[in-house]
């Protein structure tokens, strides 16, 4: 089933009335059947926009749908959502199967009938053997895995879960992140889930969703991509005194995307010729960090304690910073700090930004 | 060496508490258990302050006094009554006002005011609505036709004086209760009740299943104390009654007797040997509140969850 969101803005108000503004005029389109991850840094409002999907939470403002159907002003328990919750939410004083049938004695199924849907659940879960355990005689996986369980039981419309990984231990997360993607395959149910990292984003689901807007947060990958401050002169991408290449885009300041592994190191006549800072060797990979000489943004000026707001008639004096980006060259290079290295972009790996919309051009 | 020097600053440290707990706990303590192997004792006769040793005299005297059986008898219905009706009306008001959001502290302030105000004062309160003319319960039974009934003045008998003592104790009892149960319920995590939401739990089993069961802990500890307290009752008698523990004219004379009043009354009887009859009746008192103790951490260890 397909869930849409139009326009949703949800504020909370402190006690002394302050307001946050935790997700504002969102739209969202999760296709049907899907495995798709909400991914974004905490705060952005991505667990607030599951829980209002799960109905826990009311928006201020804009729809919810699932399907065609309008569940903004639905309680949860009508909505047919499963929920996990990111320390899932087990009560503590049942077993097991109590717990997995717990959902279904509300609805009122027969109990034998409520036993052998909870088996079968607990089953695919591949938690059938613990039914008799109390929550705390599992493991963080093993306890997940229930609560999945507990939200499958009822067969719900959509599975909605919280920060699924993020209490498990790196080993267990890898298997816990390829059970998701297999229970989710196997009931067929749209599946939506919040996460702050990426790679568990990039590596369950079917497709992400990225919350928080502003360049930053419109690239994903380690090592993170490089952004520069470049210039469209005359058809021609500028960054510092370096041609880039003809670009057809309006003149004007423009933010410049390349990955680490965009560049190409070339004998000489480089689009970019400058000393290597320093080298980090990493496995089979090689990364050569540059530094060069930039003015500061206003982000780093107010991170600095630069007050922007103030608006002075004195002249400002640019701040120049030094800024670093990182080329990844095969590992057969052997590159000292100091030596000059000639650098080509590939032309498939730049990525062009207006500078004030963060539109792609 | 070090290990040595730390124990003697402990023990230095513990030293004030110490030497005021032996003078005024632990030394009357054994004491009382002492006194109840005497015959004849008399602080007064310092030549010769008992009589004799015996080993169980002074308990059978106590078993076999009327007035005793009389005391236990009270004490226990007002222990078997009071304790569940208060452990269940101040749980069932603690999640009533856990539930509200508006004036939530307002609420708690009023229903834990009875806790620090005087139980003497309160009883008296008491007393004026049970009141035969101007109370509020005979007027409130008036409306329906029934005449008044006369639970503390003359004429009243042991039923309706101990119905009124009753509704006092269960009364007074509720505010550390409700305390106790909605500090329990506010410690439990909000996301059990969303997870019930979710599931579409009704209201009766939420409390049933969940509340109840994650509040179990604090059930057990608060019905423990409880029993120990109200197997202590006596300032709750003289707060409604005074000092002859009984409404006026109802005999037998000290008809509302609890077992702590039955010991305080033979500590103040200056007869020789009262003095031992009060610490046997002491003893007995501790241990029925410690076998009901035990019996009732048995039985939570298997209800309590965790």
């Amino acid at each position: 089933m397909e869930i849409r969101l139009e326009n949703i803005t949800k504020i909370f108000q402190a006690k002394d009335k302050t307001e946050t503004v935790a997700v504002n005029s969102f739209d969202l389109t999760i296709p049907s059947g899907k495995l798709v991850g909400l991914l974004g840094p905490s705060g952005c409002g991505k667990s607030t926009t599951l829980y209002m999907i799960a109905g826990l939470l009311e928006p201020n403002n804009g729809k919810i749908y699932f399907g065609d159907e309008d569940v903004t002003d639905m309680s949860p328990e009508h909505r047919g959502i499963g929920l996990v919750f990111q320390n899932y939410a087990l009560y503590p004083h049942m077993t097991v199967r109590q717990n997995i049938m717990f959902p279904l004695e509300n609805i009122k199924v027969p109990k034998d009938e409520a036993l052998v849907m909870a088996q079968d659940m607990a089953d695919l879960v591949g938690i059938g053997e613990l039914m008799n355990r109390k929550p705390r005689q599992l493991s963080g996986g093993q306890q997940q895995r229930v609560a999945i369980a507990r939200a499958l039981v009822k067969k719900p419309r959509v599975l909605l879960l919280d920060e699924p990984l993020s209490n498990l231990d790196a080993r267990l997360r890898l298997q816990t992140r390829e059970e998701i993607k297999r229970i989710q395959r196997e009931t067929g149910i749209t599946t939506i889930f919040v996460t702050h990292d990426q790679e568990e984003a990039m590596s369950i689901s079917d497709e992400i969703v990225l919350m928080e807007l502003g360049l930053k947060h419109k690239f994903l990958g380690t090592p993170p991509i490089n952004i520069f401050n470049g210039e469209i002169k005359k058809g021609t991408l500028m960054f510092n005194d370096f041609k880039i290449g003809p670009h057809d885009g309006a003149d004007g300041e423009c933010v410049i995307g390349i990955r680490p592994e965009g560049f190409t190191v070339v004998k000489e006549k480089g689009k970019i010729e400058m000393e290597v800072a320093y080298v980090e060797t990493i496995g089979r990979d090689t990364t050569l960090v540059f530094e060069y000489k930039a003015p500061a943004d206003f982000e780093e000026l107010e991170a600095e304690g630069v007050n922007t707001k103030e608006v002075s008639d004195e002249p400002v004096e640019i701040k120049m910073v030094t800024k670093t980006f990182k080329v990844i060259v095969d590992a057969s290079y052997k590159f000292k700090p100091g030596d000059v290295v000639n650098l080509d972009v590939k032309s498939n790996k730049l990525y062009v930004f207006n500078k004030d919309t963060g539109e792609y051009i | 060496m070090l290990e040595r020097e730390s124990n003697l600053k402990a023990w230095l440290y513990l030293a004030p508490a110490l030497l005021l707990l032996s003078v005024f706990t632990f030394y009357p303590l054994f004491n009382s258990f002492y006194l109840t192997f005497l015959v004849g004792y008399n602080y007064l006769k310092p030549d010769k302050i008992f009589e004799a040793y015996t080993l169980v005299g002074n308990f059978k005297e106590v078993l076999s006094d009327k007035l005793f059986h009389q005391a236990l008898k009270n004490t226990v219905v007002i222990v078997f009554v009071s304790v569940p009706i208060s452990v269940i009306v101040s749980l069932l008001i603690a999640v009533a006002l856990n539930g509200i959001k508006k004036l939530q502290g307002t609420f708690q302030t009023i229903f834990f005011l009875p806790y620090v105000t005087n139980a003497i004062a309160v009883g008296m309160a008491f007393a004026f609505i049970f009141n035969t003319n101007y109370g509020l319960v005979n007027q409130f039974l008036g409306w329906f036709g029934m005449d008044p009934v006369k639970f503390v003045t003359l004429g009243a008998t042991w039923g309706t004086s101990m119905i009124a003592l009753l509704v006092y104790t269960i009364w007074g009892g509720l505010a550390f209760k409700i305390m106790v149960f909605l500090a329990g319920l506010q410690n439990i995590d909000k996301q059990y009740y969303d997870a019930a939401k979710v599931d579409a739990t009704p209201r009766s089993r939420v409390l049933r299943r969940i509340t109840i069961p994650l509040l179990s802990p604090m059930i057990a500890y608060i019905t423990i104390t409880s029993f120990i307290g109200a197997f202590k009752a006596y300032r709750t008698v003289i707060g409604m009654f005074g000092a002859s523990l009984a409404p006026p004219g109802l005999l037998p004379k000290d008809s509302l007797i609890t077992i702590v009043g039955y010991i305080y009354s033979y500590i103040y009887d200056t007869a020789p040997g009262a003095i031992s009859i009060a610490a046997a009746a002491a003893v007995i008192l501790f241990v029925i509140t410690l076998v009901f103790t035990f019996i009732q951490m048995w039985v939570s260890k298997k209800r309590v969850h965790f």
